[in-house]
């Protein structure tokens, strides 16, 4: 009863004095806006790298060649040279296929694919008479074509004497024949395409076409996408003239009940045991995607966390703002007090009007900040090309922490106004 | 009439500073009692200590010293909040300077006693609306404050006196801030009060002449009671026909 009249109350004073709640809000506004704003871009963000890692793959190591670490390279004196000069790689230090065929004949049940690709020139563009469409050519082996699971709109996959021949076949996406061949995905079977890339043209023939799906964080729904030219790891790298060297770096897909942190100890113990501890600089390296996506979104929660607090102490200065505020309200109010008092006014009812002005002071501040925050938190992420992901959690906690510093910032002014004497305040002109 | 004991004031002293060497006493033992259904004035100077006086009367403040019951209820034996509710239900306050609630229209600044008696709001707004239309200001009750004359806000200040049906209505120089012509209408108002209802009231003025209208008149000087005589409102009464 007396919780809606306070209300009342609060809302009439508010209205009297618009100018000056304005610019007392404008602190706790500012505040609530930056937090919400801050969230929004991090939660958006969090979702985008999510996302992304989990299309690569969350059971999927990360294994390459990388420089040994600074404290195995210590000199004899004690002394670590490891910030100085480290050689390049060569191709001794490369994986090399005979590695990895005795590592998955030794771990057949945990190593269920092991994916290389590699691709030729940039990205290019495959052109039949006055109709072009844009491409990339990547090599990928058996075992990445495999994983990827391409639905085929015509013809075939890669032959394993395609792979092992690098023959010059291709696999193209609907998309392509779409654009180059009318949509005619038959006719365009065992037709041979010229792929331009930088200033080089390679040829190869169409044995098969896939059905192209859109990447779901590619900006614009483009009517000339580039799209794969899947081609066999072994033609790539004859195309590189790199068919008789190693592999810097390669993804493992593990099986479903392989721990992966585990798992990837065990590989780089494997590698580096058998392979490279004779080399001066070079080891491997492997990182699980799980504990890689985990690293990522602490560290991103962690900036987010800061730059909120960085933000929320924008919050405590219109705190302050509001306590001021409230005080100067009672100083002026302070006939209207004692007048409540003799009228029968107890002093827990005088100190409840009192904090919920202050309460609904911050509660609308903090509304129109969640607004402002959410239209600039959209309009940052929209500016990097992404969709806005709005964090419910976020909102219900600004408007929670405003009622928070409402009761918090107006206790004590609503307590000195509690307990003034009611004669004193009878007579405050 | 019965009479009935309403106020029953009994050797009350009034100190200020108590303890420091600023001490000094405003009230010298002040006896005296109100029948209810009475209508009494207080006339003192100022600094006779009348608003001291009021003060005690009003359960605003505690006496330093003696005893006070009002309306049966021993005062200085009250807690904070029982002097909140007795201010809210047995005592009516008039003040010189209206002491409306600003932003809060005539009916709103009526309904706040009842509002903190915990009366729901039905009743509440049925009363002082009924209340609003015994002081005549029934097509007025949805004006605020700042946009009444001074005797409207008296009247206003009237009506949410009676909010409670308190046991006494205490009005300090209701018609001080007023002219003669609208002092009038509210002395009127009080008789009405007084006559029809039978409530009991304290005036506390520094008119001589204002005091006569009431039926018993209590000189104060310097913190002490100087004398009690009759006030001439029955004779007035008789003579007006009421």
């Amino acid at each position: 009863m007396l919780f809606t009249e306070n209300i009342l109350v609060a809302l009439a004073g508010l209205k009297a004095n618009i100018m000056r709640s304005l610019l007392t809000m404008l602190g706790i506004i500012i505040g609530i806006a930056s937090v919400i704003a801050i969230m929004t871009v991090g939660n958006s963000i969090t979702l985008i790298v999510n996302s992304t890692m989990q299309e690569l793959g969350a059971n999927n190591l990360e294994m390459g060649v990388s420089q040994k670490s600074q404290d195995s390279g210590e000199s004899e004196n004690g002394m670590n040279f490891g910030t100085g000069y480290v050689r390049d790689m060569t191709d001794d230090d490369l994986i090399t296929k005979d590695m990895l065929k005795s590592f998955k004949e030794k771990y057949p049940d945990d190593v269920k694919y092991m994916l290389i690709s590699e691709s030729v020139g940039q990205g290019g563009q495959v052109s039949r008479g006055s109709k072009n469409a844009n491409v990339k050519i990547t090599g990928y082996n058996a075992d990445y074509v495999k994983f990827s699971d391409l639905d085929m709109v015509a013809g075939r996959q890669f032959l394993n004497q395609d792979y092992e021949m690098g023959k010059k076949v291709c696999m193209v996406s609907d998309k392509l024949v779409e654009r180059v061949f009318k949509g005619d995905s038959d006719a365009a079977l065992g037709q041979m395409i010229e792929v331009k890339t930088g200033g080089d043209y390679y040829d190869y023939y169409i044995v098969g076409v896939y059905e192209y799906v859109a990447n779901q964080f590619s900006f614009g729904a483009s009517d000339n996408p580039t799209t794969d030219v899947y081609i066999p790891l072994e033609t790539a790298r004859i195309a590189n003239h790199t068919q008789n060297k190693g592999y810097s770096y390669l993804t493992l897909v593990t099986s479903i009940n392989t721990d992966n942190d585990t798992f990837a100890n065990t590989v780089r113990d494997y590698f580096n045991v058998n392979y490279y501890s004779r080399n001066d600089a070079y080891e491997v390296m492997v990182i699980s995607m799980a504990s890689m996506m985990d690293s990522m979104n602490t560290m991103i929660s962690m900036i987010q966390l800061a730059l909120s607090v960085i933000a929320g102490i924008s919050l405590v200065v219109g705190g302050i703002g509001v306590m001021n505020i409230m005080l100067v309200s009672i100083t002026e109010r302070t006939k209207e007090i004692g007048t409540r008092k003799a009228l029968g006014a107890t002093n827990s009812s005088i100190r409840l009007q009192f904090i919920t002005e202050s309460v609904v002071i911050c509660i609308i501040g903090g509304i129109i900040g969640i607004i402002f925050g959410i239209l600039l938190g959209t309009f940052a992420v929209k500016l990097m090309g992404y969709e806005a992901a709005v964090s419910i959690q976020s909102i219900i906690i600004a408007v929670a922490f405003s009622m928070a510093i409402g009761v918090f910032f107006g206790y004590y002014p609503a307590n000195k106004a509690a307990k003034l004497n009611p004669i004193d305040a009878l007579r405050y002109e | 009439m019965a009479e009935e004991l309403m106020l029953d004031l009994r050797n009350i002293h009034k100190s200020f500073f108590i303890g420091t060497p600023n001490e000094f006493e405003v009230l010298h033992g002040i006896n005296f009692t109100v029948n209810k259904g009475e209508f009494v004035s207080i006339v003192g100077q100022s600094g006779s200590g009348k608003s001291t006086l009021m003060n005690i009367i009003g359960a605003l403040d505690r006496p330093t010293e003696g005893e006070y019951t009002l309306d049966g209820v021993d005062i200085e034996k009250a807690k904070d909040h029982e002097l909140s509710a007795l201010r809210n239900k047995k005592i009516g306050f008039v003040f010189q300077t209206y002491n409306l609630i600003a932003r809060t229209n005539a009916l709103k600044n009526v309904e706040l006693p009842m509002m903190y008696a915990g009366m729901s709001r039905g009743e509440r707004t049925d009363r002082a609306r009924m209340l609003l239309e015994q002081v005549g200001m029934k097509d007025r009750m949805h004006h605020n404050p700042d946009e009444l004359s001074g005797g409207q806000k008296q009247r206003v200040a009237i009506a949410r006196a009676m909010a409670n049906d308190p046991a006494i209505i205490l009005a300090d120089e209701p018609t001080g801030a007023l002219d003669s012509a609208t002092g009038r209408l509210i002395m009127d108002i009080f008789h009405k009060l007084h006559e029809e209802q039978g409530k009991t009231i304290v005036l506390i003025t520094h008119s001589p002449e204002l005091s006569q209208e009431t039926e018993r008149i209590i000189t104060l000087k310097d913190g002490t009671i100087m004398g009690e005589t009759a006030g001439n409102w029955p004779a007035i009464k008789a003579k007006e026909g009421m």
